[in-house]
């Protein structure tokens, strides 16, 4: 998975940047956005660069024109991006289920802010649901990736071209605010992309004239069988696709889940939990679909339980409770509205929660005594 | 009798067309939108621009125009046709995008979208049916119908008062100085049919010559939706329709414009790494050579004004550190932080990996206003020291488990001859200080930033002051 290993000098840069330029070191030559906070940068760098390598940089009309010209874009064969933050991305929602459903490539940046409504241009986490579970109408997923750091930023962002492509579907980068704004030293991956163009693409020439992109089946029977055909490609990519992060698993005992911005807290709370001699660990989903499930699913065998620490109202924590059932406790901690956790936080409720464990534990070896 | 030969640019038989009729089209008996699809077919040959097309259709009854037209194909959500076509020409300059839209789908749902397409002068040909109705979705009321007229919706006839005035496209789109070419016609003679054949070849010429946005309107025959038949629709169209929405050419500056400059490049792999200013690193991993790692992770706050350059003073710090082979996050205040006067950001600096870049209680402060002393000074950790700019701030900090470092960096920064230096004399007085960032990676740090060379070297003077002036006071 991980692209070549030549890289080019660190860079200190801000995730929202990185990303434009992996996307424009993966072939990326169009680019269509609209204005939002947190993730304007992400225009701006693509703005400037588009254009000194050939490309195409557009600020569009609306999030709903920025996603339309990346489905004409995508549709004619070229690698493209769109980028947004939250209330753009609600709107994009429609052009995201076309694109699914006339199975074209698209790289969808989304740098996550405070919501519903207007809400803020603060950090969270809350557009979760909509991005994993589908936020637009129809049978379809996203392939969601979500970085926690200005390198994955570049590298996930770099690899989402080949993975849309791959699976001819739409690609997720989801980011909070943290992500997009913080600098980190970055080393990009040489520029790598195909140069042959896509066979099923209508390209405007000789050779591409009997293709034809769209995403209506008006027979049932054919929209029955082009679902199945996409369920396919998603079981296939639920197959490959799974990334996710292990941090000192190995013999944990409380297990702490989150992504993104959340699972660097988490880290520091480890660290410090370890420091106490508390086997605690953490797992960070970097897939957020396909979700790592079955990892979830193997470790509730033998964790006391999850602890899932969110920047929303709790969203992603259902998929861990679907993977957990019932055999272990789901904790859930959250911050939302563009508060954020501090790592004492989440320390102090991980020490709440080994107590009434190790308390727990207590009881019932005392109620199992008399039973000798 | 005459068999008549379909345009080369149509499909013989119409294969992606379900049931069992694959020699017709899936239009009602007198419609308007096979007749111009012909005229657009034959334009298509007769230009020779077959393989170059991409038809873009809508959502509307000529949803299943890709069952006909044997050129390229791209269908669209209700109304966004012309933002993808601006996608598809924008990508594939070399290729003739034609978008081909209802007046529901164009007038309606899509308003934006070809407002815009057309103020940017896209250059794409668009082909407008106005048959005053929604005919795909069972003649509810478009834009376009007219006052008095029944529809699903208006069954009592459109009122100005409810529903407002029809809406005329071409004559809102001429207000705009971009489009090229735009004209209104219909099809309900001989007559007619020959100019709009004559416009929808000039549209399609226009583009083959890179000029820019085309505009034509058809008013269209809808016997279903006008629950007419076909001979009467056209009379409609001409009593009626005709009236509302006035034929003729509402712009025509074909020769008058230049041809679009059209995209060619295609840079190297090189081109490419030199435009996004990277460098491939071939040696060892950048910093190992000469590592110089801090010890603990050190944890620091920038505060001070928005414009005192307090950013960029994080910024470099990291810039620094990173060079000297460290782990490094650099976070801008950013949300709720924000308020209240001061801009701030958090820097990280460490030989571990970092986890939350987020600096809640820090070891180094350095303050530049009053207000971000008052708001930081009780998050510095004990045994840390603060450091601030004792020309703005009167009141030192109040603390005693904590090292508090005056530095009169405006005043210093004011003698070098630039106020916007002071964040330079912060950071040498944070150099002298703490030893770090050291000087060489700080060297290297602002000779990549700094291109002006006097700037530079006013830059290393405050450096220079701000060290010597702490050092003076026995700081380190
Ligand atoms: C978002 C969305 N809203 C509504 C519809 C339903 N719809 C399909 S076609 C249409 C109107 C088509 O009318 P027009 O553009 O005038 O084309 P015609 O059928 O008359 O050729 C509508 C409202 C849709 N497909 N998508
Ligand atoms: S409903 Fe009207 S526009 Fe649609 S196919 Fe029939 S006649 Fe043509």
């Amino acid at each position: 998975m991980t692209p070549d290993k030549l890289r080019t000098e660190r860079e200190l840069i801000k995730g929202n940047e990185a990303a434009v330029k992996a996307a424009v070191l993966a072939g990326c030559r169009s680019f269509f956005g609209y204005p939002i906070t947190p993730a304007s940068e992400i225009a701006h760098a693509a703005a400037d660069y588009l254009p000194l390598v050939g490309g195409t940089f557009l600020q569009a009309e609306s999030e709903i024109g920025a996603i339309n010209m990346c489905y004409g874009a995508a549709a004619s064969g070229v690698r493209c991006m769109t980028a947004s933050s939250s209330p753009g991305i609600s709107l994009k929602q429609e052009g995201i289920s076309y694109a699914a459903g006339a199975e074209l490539p698209i790289v969808i940046v989304d740098i996550m802010r405070g919501g519903p409504g207007l809400g803020n241009i603060a950090p969270e986490q809350s557009d979760y649901n909509q991005m994993v579970k589908g936020g637009g109408h129809g049978n379809y997923h996203l392939i969601v990736l979500a970085p926690n750091s200005a390198q994955e930023m570049c590298d996930l962002t770099f690899q989402a071209f080949d993975i849309a492509d791959r699976y001819r579907c739409p690609v997720c980068i989801l980011a909070d605010g943290f992500i997009g704004q913080m600098m980190e030293p970055v080393a990009f991956p040489a520029p790598a992309f195909p140069k042959s163009e896509k066979d099923w693409a209508v390209r405007g020439d000789a050779e591409t004239t009997k293709n034809f992109v769209t995403s209506i089946d008006l027979e049932p029977e054919a929209l029955e069988k082009h679902i199945l055909h996409l369920e396919s490609k998603y079981a296939e990519a639920a197959r490959n696709e799974l990334r996710w992060e292990e941090y000192r698993l190995d013999d944990a005992e409380y297990v702490l889940i989150g992504y993104g911005i959340v699972s660097r807290i988490l880290r520091t709370v480890v660290e410090k939990a370890r420091a106490e001699g508390q086997r605690v660990g953490m797992l960070r989903p970097i897939s957020l679909w396909p979700f790592p499930s079955a990892v979830i699913e193997g470790l509730t065998r033998r964790v006391k339980g999850f602890l899932v620490v969110e920047l929303s109202n709790g969203q992603m924590v259902d998929d861990v409770r679907l993977a957990v059932g019932r055999q272990v406790p789901v904790h859930l901690y959250t911050r939302c509205g563009g508060m954020v956790m501090t790592t004492k936080e989440v320390f102090d409720k991980v020490q709440e929660w080994v107590a009434e464990a190790q308390n727990e534990g207590a009881r019932e070896a005392a109620q199992l005594l008399p039973k000798i | 009798m005459k068999v008549l030969e379909k345009p080369r640019s149509f499909y013989q038989r119409f294969d992606r067309k379900p049931g069992a009729h694959p020699y017709t089209t899936h239009y009602c008996p007198g419609c308007g939108h096979g007749v111009l699809h012909k005229l657009i077919a034959e334009a298509v040959d007769e230009l020779g621009i077959r393989d170059r097309t991409i038809f873009v259709s809508p959502v509307g009854c000529s949803v299943f125009a890709y069952y006909y037209f044997d050129v390229g194909n791209i269908q669209v959500a209700h109304g966004r046709c012309p933002a993808a076509a601006t996608g598809i020409k924008r990508s594939r300059p070399d290729s003739i995008v034609i978008g081909y839209q209802g007046d529901g789908d164009l007038a309606a749902i899509g308003g934006n979208e070809i407002l815009h397409a057309a103020n940017r002068g896209e250059d794409i040909s668009v082909f407008f049916v106005n048959n005053a109705i929604y005919g795909m979705t069972g003649g509810q009321m478009a834009p376009t119908t007219l006052e008095g007229m029944r529809t699903t919706t208006t069954p009592r006839g459109r009122t100005i008062l409810n529903e407002g005035y029809p809406l005329k496209m071409c004559e809102l789109l001429s207000s705009l100085p971009a489009p090229v070419y735009i004209e209104r016609t219909m099809m309900t003679d001989g007559k007619h049919l020959m100019r709009t054949r004559r416009a929808v070849m000039k549209a399609l010429q226009c583009q083959v010559e890179g000029k820019g946005f085309t505009f034509v309107e058809v008013l269209s025959q809808c016997p279903t939706g006008w629950k007419m038949d076909p001979a009467l629709s056209l009379k409609w169209i001409e009593e009626n329709l005709a009236k509302a929405f006035p034929l003729g050419v509402y712009r025509d500056e074909v020769k008058d414009r230049e041809p679009h400059k059209r995209r060619t490049w295609i840079p190297s792999d090189e081109d490419v790494l030199k435009e996004l200013e990277l460098t491939l690193n071939l040696g060892a991993e950048s910093g190992d050579g000469h590592a110089r790692l801090v010890k603990g992770p050190i944890r620091f706050k920038f505060a001070g004004f928005g414009g005192q350059g307090l950013m960029l003073l994080g910024e470099v710090v990291a810039d620094a550190g990173m060079r000297a082979g460290n782990h490094v996050t650099w976070l801008p205040s950013y949300g709720p932080e924000m308020r209240g006067g001061t801009a701030n950001c958090h820097v990280v600096v460490s030989n571990d990996p970092i986890g939350s870049p987020v600096v809640g209680e820090c070891d180094q402060l350095l303050a530049m206003n009053r207000p971000s002393l008052a708001k930081f000074e009780a998050t510095v950790a004990p045994g840390g020291s603060i450091i601030y700019d004792s020309s703005l701030i009167e009141t030192p900090p109040t603390r005693t488990d904590v090292k508090a470092i005056p530095l009169p960096a405006t005043e210093i920064a004011d003698q070098i001859g630039s106020t916007k230096v002071a964040n330079m004399v912060m950071l040498g007085g944070l150099m002298a200080h703490l030893g770090f960032p050291g000087d060489e990676e700080t060297r290297e740090t602002l000779m990549s930033r700094v291109t002006r060379r006097e700037l530079l070297e006013k830059n290393f003077a405050a450096i220079e002051a701000g060290k010597d002036q702490v050092q003076r006071l026995g700081g380190r």
